[in-house]
């Protein structure tokens, strides 16, 4: 029997004001985590330079942006030559490894073999009207997508920052690829 | 179904194939006004797919209808906000 418990609370009783407050801003941090699409984010990592590798990065990452996604693709790698202005024009098509390939691996492996396994590539490509690499590079980058290359890379590789195409993101590492693989709702290792 | 709607621009992806279609049918409705609707002419079967799971997947868009022609297929996407 606390009879003699003095009634404090009143005092530290936050007033209708304050509640108020405080609703709104819960209503507000409830509606930044549960989004309403706007926030939908893609990550993806690209590990691969060859020519069939760099298309499946940048074709979801054109189409992600095209959903509204906000779109990252970190390149670390062989990644980085799709992001390499010089090099992303003459990516090559291995033909040893591949057994889908219409010639015998040992066949594959002769000098000069990955040159006409690319230019064969090629040729489909330009026959079906499908798009070039630096074509969806340059409209994913017009749709807002980020592209990053990874630092420790660049220097492994030689490169210089000038080397990649306008508007890519330099200076960046694997914390930073990680926060945005946390943020994301989808996220892809290609 | 022949919906009954104004088309306000038409964008020719003939030719184009994947991810062509959408990239560009996203651009063209970004320049549209809530209410307008997008026709898309492609040559790629994939676009009757990619269309609509653009559209639905899309906020701020809706798709109207679908043809089917000779090689052709043509889409209507509105854009609702």
């Amino acid at each position: 029997m606390s009879t003699d418990t003095p009634d404090a609370s009143a005092d530290d009783a936050p007033s209708r004001a304050e509640l108020a407050a405080r609703v709104d801003e819960l209503e507000d941090a409830l509606a930044e985590a549960t989004g309403d699409g706007d926030g939908k984010k893609m990550s993806i990592i690209a590990t691969k330079g060859t020519l069939d590798m760099a298309y499946p990065p940048l074709i979801l990452a054109s189409t992600a942006a095209a959903f509204g996604y906000e779109v990252t693709v970190f390149h670390t790698f062989w990644g980085l030559d799709i992001l390499h202005e010089e090099r992303s024009k003459n990516l090559k098509l291995s033909s040893v490894g591949n057994p889908n390939m219409p010639v015998p691996n040992a066949v594959a492996a002769l000098p000069g073999m990955d040159r006409v396994t690319t230019r064969m590539m090629e040729k489909k490509i330009a026959d079906n009207d499908t798009a070039t690499i630096e074509e969806l590079l340059e409209t994913s980058l017009d749709m807002g997508v980020e592209f990053q290359a990874c630092q420790m890379t660049i220097d492994l590789m030689d490169y210089d920052e000038d080397d990649f195409y306008d508007g890519v993101t330099t200076g960046v590492g694997a914390a930073t690829a990680l926060q945005d693989m946390a943020d994301a709702d989808i996220q892809l290792l290609v | 179904m022949s919906a009954e709607f104004d088309i306000t621009e038409t964008l020719d992806v003939k030719g184009a194939s994947c991810p062509m279609p959408v990239v560009k049918a996203k651009s063209a409705i970004d320049e549209l006004g809530a209410g307008d609707v997008l026709e898309v002419v492609a040559t790629d079967p994939g676009s009757m797919s990619d269309i609509d799971g653009w559209a639905s997947g899309t906020e701020g868009i809706e798709l109207v209808d679908q043809e089917e022609g000779d090689d052709v297929y043509k889409h209507y996407v509105r854009k609702t906000e």
